[in-house]
Order: structure tokens, then C-alpha cells, then sequence
């Protein structure tokens, strides 16, 4: 029997749990937990420089390596920064373990130095949270945050650890505990074999069918299936933007994303779709537009993990609740040795998906003449092109954003790595760090805007000191982009703050850390630059890249109109 | 439409706040809640009674069964089910007033609890219309506190809400 001080334990506890990384910020109420993690060299501690970028960082980490990326942060403000990284988490269903220091059990309640109730604060935004009463309790309930961060519908959860529970003075025994349970949580690991058959009978039967497949399909690991499935079918696909790279955004059938600023074909299928079959996606307001007219003629299967997901703004005709990996193996397996029963019609409707396609090819965007401005589209494709489409992509928010998951076309899942629920600027840079860290030997690329960047760049500062070696590609346009495109759009160009008037010199920024950073201007100066910034895996380089401040992103949707209601540029509509 | 759900709750700290939160957070209405511990002291019985139409109402039951300190709910309104709420209200009882407040007390099966020279403190219980009915028919003479415990309800029948 070992006897351990609660400090100990945690850090115990997350080395048995193979924790590899955790971002964190010391501060009084956990230097118990910061000493016994001194203590030990198997848990990498990383020090960010502010604690929102520790909960980006280990979300970051835990979209790529699909495991909950851990944080630990101390009472009060440390806890209280967290909130914006544990939000973003829980709007994407990203695992993620919180471990809060918390002021001694005797002094809560008292407004004592640096306490805020963290449990209370962030009780909306994650699936769940612990406060610890006792020391012995550790083991189990951090056993039980890991549990319930990363099975089910992933999220955050917050674990709350007053000071006095990690006292090094108090010991008590610890084991392992390599299994939970908890009575009220069992998540489901199929779908109902009744309601599967019912939506492949559909599916056989469909003249006009779309797939819409979202983020469930990444963090439930169900690409491979996906991609089968689909292409056994032959259907057309879209996805959400969390399920960008589910399914290769290369091939034929894939239409790209959908919604908000997704493309044309995948709207206008969408509206004239006879069956959509969504799978780990929740029909939220940037997709589906004006829910009352969203795809009038379209029969609606949904899988999803989480039965609160489905019917929750849009009706489902068959609603299945289980696994994207189960439902879709159990699918294909339905539809074996089966035809489809209108094998004409499919074709009819991939002609027509054609014409859609053909309609806008080539009229997306106006590349740049020779030395003139850049327009940020074509940098993305220039990364594109530079990354051979298999780097890790993070984006903050913005235009940037749109323009990334539009022009860059991602091949696998678990690659691109964007704050699609939430919309948090200042996700993009550190939610990077997370990736590099575990991926050392890839590209990974921060696409980002001036806006977004300084909201989080004070992480230049961690990069230095672990050698993070990220690329970050700054679409400078001087302004708010996307605040600018609605002020364009919706207040006459009156551009309320949308502009940044005094922005630092970025190169001369970057280099006092001792990176290297270019101005890129035109597109002569941009593949040069490229090369150079991906030259060294293991090199943090920024590229300033000067772009069109007019731009905007299109097609954008109007405002409660149908899927196929579209802005194109900014003088077409549908 | 009114529900009455009930609910089997963890025995935890910070569990109430949860589900009153829930519905805070995702603009769903409380008309009463009511709370106490059950036989098994790790857990305690909520019942709450909101409004809403079929979609709202399927909303609320999914959000709350994703609470993992939720551990079983029923809708009782979607069955037979016995509903009890009790109220305690002090109704001015002055000169002719009186023996009017113990008689409508009487047709109500209420109880008079306390007496003072001027006002009694009458008991009832019954479903939510019945305690209504009460107060409107004491409204002229007087009503000067009003203590009720919410809804509570079980279902008739061999249904059990256990675990």
C-alpha cells in the first residue's frame, strides 16, 4: 500500500493515466500540485503565458490526437481566464480535463484572496465538474473527469481542488483505479437496429440523396467508414465545418461544406435534396439558415451520439441515436449485396450537382495581377500547394477562417482545427503549440488574421522557450474582416471599430523573440516566402502577408432565407 | 402544455444548481420545484413543473437525462399520476369574516392550524387548481401571506420511479 499526498496523486494519477503534456499556469492555490509535478519527469508540464492559451493548447492537442488534452491552472483569475478555452471545448465536444486550484475548504465562501467559484462559473459550459472534499477521493474522480471528458459526447470537464486536499503533509493510499463507474451516465455504443434499416431502406430508395456529416464523424473516429459508406452509395456529401477532412475534400462526391459561407452545390443540394442522411452533426443556425424553409423537400435521417442533438431545431423522419463508427459499419453492412433502386435518378441528380459545380467554377474569387495586393484566398491556396494539403491547419476566426476551410482542402480528419461552435478569436495560435507538441515532425500551419493573433500573442513567449516550431501566416488586412463584411453588407460601410489602427510592427515583433518573420506583398514574393518558412519543421517563422482589405467571403447565405439563398459576390444572388 | 416532471437526483452538492441552471440556460420555464431526500439517502427527489409544447418538453427531458447527476426522470404527465401540493395561508378572520373563512375551509377540506383574534392560518392540499380555487374564494375576504410547497406527484398505478 502506497501512501500518497493529494499532490502526489494527481500527479501520479496522470502519469498512470499516460498524460503526456499538461498546459498550465502556477499561482498559490496549486503550487502543492506544481511541486509534485516538479517532483516527477514523466507529465510534461507546459507554461503557457496565459491560461486561455493552456485550455486552446490541450483543445488543440486533443483534436489532433484525439485523446482530452489536460490544463491546470490555479484559483481565481487563473481559473477565471480558463473559461473563454473550456467554452470553445465544450461548444465542439472537445475532451478536455480542467484541474482548478481552489483557496483552502475553510475559507470558501469568504471572498477569500483568489477565490471564485469555478464550479458555479463555468457549470453551463462543461459536461461536468468535481469539486474534491477529501483527499482520498482524487484517484476516482480524476479517473472519473478523464471517463466522461473523452466517452460519449466528448466535453470538458472541470475539477475543483481547494488547497488544503493536496497538503504534502496528509497521505493517504493510493491506487490506480482502472475502471469507473457511474450509474446516471452509460453512453450508447449502438444505434437501434429498427431505425438503421429503416434509414438504409430510405437511403436505397432515394432519387436525390445528400450525406451532411459532421464533427461526431472526427471525434468518433469515423472517416474510414464514412468514406466506404459514401462511396459504396455513390451519393454526394457535404460537411460541417467541424467535419471538414471527414471525408476527402479532393474526391468527386465530396461538395465541400455547407452553410453560412459553404459552397454552392453543397447549399443548393442540400435545398433540393429528397434525403439527407446527417451524421454527427446538429443542424445549428449557421447551417441550416432559416430552419422553417431548410430543405422543404428532404426526408432527414440523424445519427447522433447525443439524443438531445436530434429534433433539436429540425425534425427527424428517422432519428437514430448511437455512435457515427457503429451506425455507419452497420449501415454498410445493410446495404450489401443491394442495388440502389434508382440508379437513373442518381445520375439525373449528379448532373445536375455538375451544373451546380460548373456554375461557379473559376468565379470563387479574382486572383491578384502581378504586384498588386494580394488576395487572401489565393495565399491559402499558395499553403495549400506549399503543405501538399497534409499539414495541420488552426484558424482563429473570422474571414480568414472562411477562407481557410474554403480554399484548403483537407484530405484526412483531425487536420483542421478551428473554433467552429464558439467562434473564438485567439484559439488559432496556441491551439497550434497543442498540435506541434505532439506532432513535431509535421507542418503545422496557423492561418490567421491581425484581429485574432494579438488577441493570444503573448504565446510567441512559450513557443521560445519550448521550441515550438508552428508557421503562422497572418492575412493582414488591417482590419475586422468579417466585421467589416457585415458592416459592408448591413450598415452601409459605416465600419464601427472594425479597423485597427495601430498595429505593431509584426516582423520586428516576431524577431524580438528571436524568430524569424517576412513581409509578403504579392504573389511573387509569396511562394519564396513560403519555402522559407517551411523549410525548417522545427522553426517558428511568421509570414505578414499584406491582403485585399475589400474581400469578402462568399457565397454567403441571406439572412432567414433557404439553403439555396445565397449571396455569390458582391453584386450576384441567387 | 404543463408537465410534471420528477426526478431522482445524486445526492451531491452543486446537483440542484445543475438542473435549475439547465433551465435557466436554455430559456425552459419553472412554474414550482420541489425537493427533499428519499428513503435512499444518496438520493433526492425533484419534481418541477413547466410549460411547454411537445418539442420543448422532449428538450427538456433529453437536456436533463444528459446530466450526469441526473439519474432517472419520469414525465408523469404523460400517464395517470396523483398530484399534491400543499399551501398554508393566513387569511384575515374578522367579525362575520370569520366563520365564512372556516366554512369555505371546511367545503375545501382544508384545515385551520392556527388562531389568532384577527387572522387564521389554514392548510390545504389538493392538485394546483384546487389550491387556486381556495385563494379565489378567500380573495375577497382577505389574504395575507401565502406559503406553498410546489408540485409534487407520483404515478397511480404499479409505475415505481426507482432505480
Amino acid at each position: 500500500m502506497e501512501l500518497l499526498s493529494g499532490a502526489d496523486m494527481i500527479a501520479r494519477f496522470l502519469q498512470d493515466e499516460g498524460v503526456e503534456y499538461i498546459y498550465g499556469y502556477p499561482g498559490g492555490a496549486a503550487l502543492h500540485i506544481y511541486d509534485a509535478l516538479f517532483r516527477q519527469d514523466k507529465v510534461k508540464h507546459i507554461l503557457v503565458r496565459h491560461e486561455q492559451a493552456a485550455t486552446h493548447a490541450a483543445d488543440g492537442y486533443a483534436r489532433a490526437a484525439g485523446k482530452p488534452g489536460v490544463v491546470l491552472v490555479t484559483s481565481g483569475p487563473g481559473a477565471t481566464n480558463a473559461v473563454t478555452g473550456i467554452a470553445t471545448a465544450y461548444m465542439d465536444s472537445i475532451p478536455m480535463v480542467v484541474l482548478c486550484g481552489q483557496v483552502m475548504s475553510h475559507l470558501i465562501g469568504d471572498d477569500a484572496f483568489q477565490e471564485t467559484d469555478i464550479v458555479g462559473v463555468t457549470r453551463p459550459i462543461v459536461k461536468h465538474s468535481f469539486s474534491i472534499r477529501h483527499p482520498s477521493e482524487i484517484p476516482e474522480v480524476l479517473k472519473k473527469a478523464f471517463y466522461l471528458a473523452s466517452t460519449g459526447r466528448p466535453g470538458p470537464v472541470v475539477v475543483d481542488i481547494p488547497k488544503d486536499m493536496t497538503a504534502p503533509t496528509e497521505r493517504y493510499e493510493y491506487v490506480y483505479p482502472k475502471k469507473v463507474k457511474l450509474r446516471s451516465y452509460n453512453p450508447v455504443t449502438r444505434g437501434h437496429t429498427g431505425q438503421i434499416k429503416k434509414a438504409v431502406e430510405l437511403m436505397l430508395k432515394a432519387k436525390r440523396p445528400v450525406f451532411y456529416t459532421g464533427g461526431g464523424v472526427v471525434t468518433g473516429n469515423a472517416s474510414e467508414g464514412l468514406t466506404d459508406l459514401v462511396q459504396r452509395l455513390g451519393f454526394p456529401i457535404t460537411t460541417t465545418l467541424m467535419g471538414i477532412g471527414s471525408y476527402p475534400q479532393g474526391d468527386r462526391q465530396c461538395l465541400g461544406w455547407l452553410g453560412m459561407h459553404g459552397s454552392y452545390e453543397s447549399n443548393m443540394a442540400m435545398h433540393h435534396a429528397d434525403l439527407v442522411i446527417a451524421i454527427g452533426a446538429r443542424f445549428d443556425d449557421r447551417v441550416t439558415n432559416n430552419t422553417s424553409k431548410f430543405c422543404p423537400t428532404a426526408k432527414i435521417v440523424h445519427v447522433d451520439i447525443d439524443p438531445s442533438s436530434v429534433s433539436k431545431t429540425v425534425r427527424a423522419d428517422v432519428p437514430i441515436v448511437g455512435p457515427a463508427g457503429s451506425v455507419i459499419n452497420e449501415m454498410i453492412s445493410l446495404i450489401q449485396g443491394k442495388d440502389i433502386a434508382h440508379p437513373e435518378a442518381l445520375t439525373e441528380w449528379w448532373e445536375k450537382i455538375e451544373g451546380w459545380r460548373a456554375e461557379r467554377q473559376g468565379k470563387l474569387y479574382e486572383p491578384s495581377n502581378e504586384g498588386e495586393v494580394l488576395k487572401p484566398q489565393e495565399v491559402v491556396e499558395a499553403v495549400y500547394r506549399a503543405t501538399r494539403g497534409e499539414a495541420f491547419v488552426t484558424t482563429d476566426v473570422g474571414q480568414h477562417q472562411m477562407f481557410a476551410a474554403q480554399y484548403y482542402k483537407f484530405a484526412k480528419p483531425n487536420r483542421f482545427i478551428t473554433s467552429g461552435g464558439l467562434g473564438t478569436m485567439g484559439f488559432g495560435f496556441p491551439a497550434a503549440m497543442g498540435v506541434k507538441m505532439s506532432y513535431p515532425d509535421d507542418d503545422v500551419v496557423c492561418i490567421t488574421g491581425e484581429g485574432s493573433f494579438q488577441m493570444m500573442m503573448q504565446e510567441l513567449s512559450t513557443c521560445k522557450q519550448y521550441g515550438v516550431g508552428v508557421k503562422i501566416v497572418n492575412l493582414n488586412n488591417g482590419s475586422l474582416g468579417m466585421v467589416r463584411q457585415w458592416q459592408d453588407l448591413n450598415y452601409k460601410s459605416r465600419h464601427a471599430h472594425s479597423y485597427m489602427e495601430s498595429l505593431p510592427d509584426f516582423q520586428k515583433l516576431i524577431e524580438s523573440y528571436g524568430f524569424t518573420a517576412l513581409r509578403v506583398h504579392t504573389k511573387e514574393e509569396l511562394e519564396p516566402a513560403l519555402e522559407r518558412a517551411l523549410a525548417d519543421k522545427h522553426e517558428l517563422v511568421f509570414l505578414d502577408v499584406y491582403v485585399d482589405p475589400h474581400e469578402h467571403v462568399y457565397p454567403m447565405q441571406v439572412p432567414l432565407g433557404a439553403m439555396r439563398d445565397m449571396l455569390l459576390s458582391k453584386t450576384e444572388r441567387t | 402544455m404543463r408537465h410534471i416532471i420528477s426526478i431522482l437526483l445524486e445526492n451531491e452538492p452543486g446537483a440542484l444548481s445543475r438542473v435549475v441552471g439547465l433551465f435557466a440556460q436554455r430559456n425552459y420555464n419553472i412554474e414550482t420545484l420541489n425537493v427533499a431526500p428519499t428513503e435512499d439517502a444518496t438520493l433526492s427527489r425533484l419534481t418541477v413543473t413547466t410549460n411547454g409544447d411537445d418539442r420543448v418538453i422532449e428538450q427538456i427531458t433529453k437536456h436533463l437525462n444528459k446530466l450526469i447527476d441526473v439519474v432517472k426522470l419520469v414525465d408523469l404527465t404523460e400517464g395517470n399520476h396523483i398530484e399534491r401540493e400543499l399551501m398554508l395561508v393566513k387569511v384575515k378572520a374578522l367579525g362575520a369574516a370569520r366563520d365564512e373563512v372556516k366554512r369555505t375551509a371546511d367545503i375545501f377540506r382544508a384545515q385551520v392550524v392556527d388562531v389568532t383574534p384577527s387572522l387564521y392560518t389554514v392548510q390545504i392540499t389538493g392538485d394546483a387548481g384546487k389550491l387556486d380555487a381556495f385563494l379565489q374564494a378567500m380573495a375577497p375576504v382577505g389574504i395575507l401571506e401565502v406559503a406553498r410547497t410546489g408540485v409534487s406527484g407520483i404515478a397511480r398505478g404499479d409505475k415505481v420511479l426507482s432505480l
